[in-house]
């Protein structure tokens, strides 16, 4: 019983906490709203026993990229931004459109058959510690996987130097 | 225990919010962070696949898609303040060049 009390409470405030993240007018409330979402995201983490990716939501998510996000806007001054309407004036078709997406989904999730049960038991995760066993399978099994997203980082710096720079 | 199943509806139901998000929002830097809203919810569902079906493939695939978010956050607000300097304009209404 406990468990879904718990998770009763994260799903409805992770859904409360997205939906205020999309409808507020001012950028810097809708982005202090993700962070509150990003640590809800992390409990669940914690929850389904991915401790590593638990640590890494809050320290690179709510760290370093929403951060990044509340620089940009403070230094874009948005002030003039809570005067206007937040939606574009087609907005009940978009929801129209999201709310039928989320339909389709449900329908699909419905005939959805679990695939076979992988090595990683619980026990065997705990012998060895999540980061541990997580550490080894990404530099055995997706080594080259993990070299190409280093690679996309470096892009990703080298864009944002290029583009930010003045003429 | 929570069954697989609430977990991918509970994946569901932020990613069509995200989606939403990102196309009823005029603002760009809103548009943003609802991608990156989007990317969470598929997070959820990764670790939740992961843990229930004893696999550490999931857990794997998220921690590349948090790596993709981190660049997409920096060329996409890198993207934006060259926005606002060239145009001064934030809103998806005003950006208008392309006819689109």
């Amino acid at each position: 019983m406990l468990p879904v009390i718990i998770f009763a409470y994260f799903a409805i405030s992770t859904t409360i906490l997205s939906v205020l993240v999309i409808t507020r007018k001012n950028p810097i409330h809708s982005v202090l709203f993700m962070m509150a979402l990003f640590f809800h995201i992390a409990a669940l983490y914690l929850f389904l026993n991915a401790e590593f990716l638990a640590a890494v939501q809050v320290v690179l998510y709510a760290g370093a990229i929403l951060v990044l996000f509340l620089f940009v806007i403070t230094m874009l001054n948005l002030k003039w931004e809570v005067a206007y309407e937040p939606f574009i004036e087609e907005w009940p078709i978009s929801l129209a459109v999201g709310l039928s997406l989320l339909l389709l989904v449900f329908f699909t999730t419905m005939n959805f058959v679990k695939g076979p049960i992988g090595q990683y038991t619980i026990e065997a995760i705990k012998s060895e510690t999540n980061t541990k066993i997580l550490g080894k399978v990404l530099y055995t099994e997706y080594l080259f996987p993990f070299e190409l997203a280093s690679f996309i980082l470096l892009i990703a710096i080298v864009g944002a130097m290029v583009l930010a720079k003045k003429k | 225990m929570v069954p697989l199943e609430w977990y991918i509806g509970l994946s569901a139901v932020i990613f069509v919010i995200g989606a939403i998000g990102f196309m009823i929002r005029r603002n760009l830097i809103i548009m943003l962070v609802c991608i990156e809203l989007m990317l969470n919810a598929t997070n959820i569902s990764l670790v939740a696949f992961s843990h229930y079906l004893q696999d550490l493939r999931g857990q794997i695939f998220a921690i590349f898609i948090i790596t993709v978010a981190a660049a997409e956050a920096a060329i996409g607000l890198a993207i934006l303040v060259v926005l606002v300097r060239n145009k001064g304009a934030v809103h998806t209404t005003e950006i208008t060049d392309m006819k689109g």
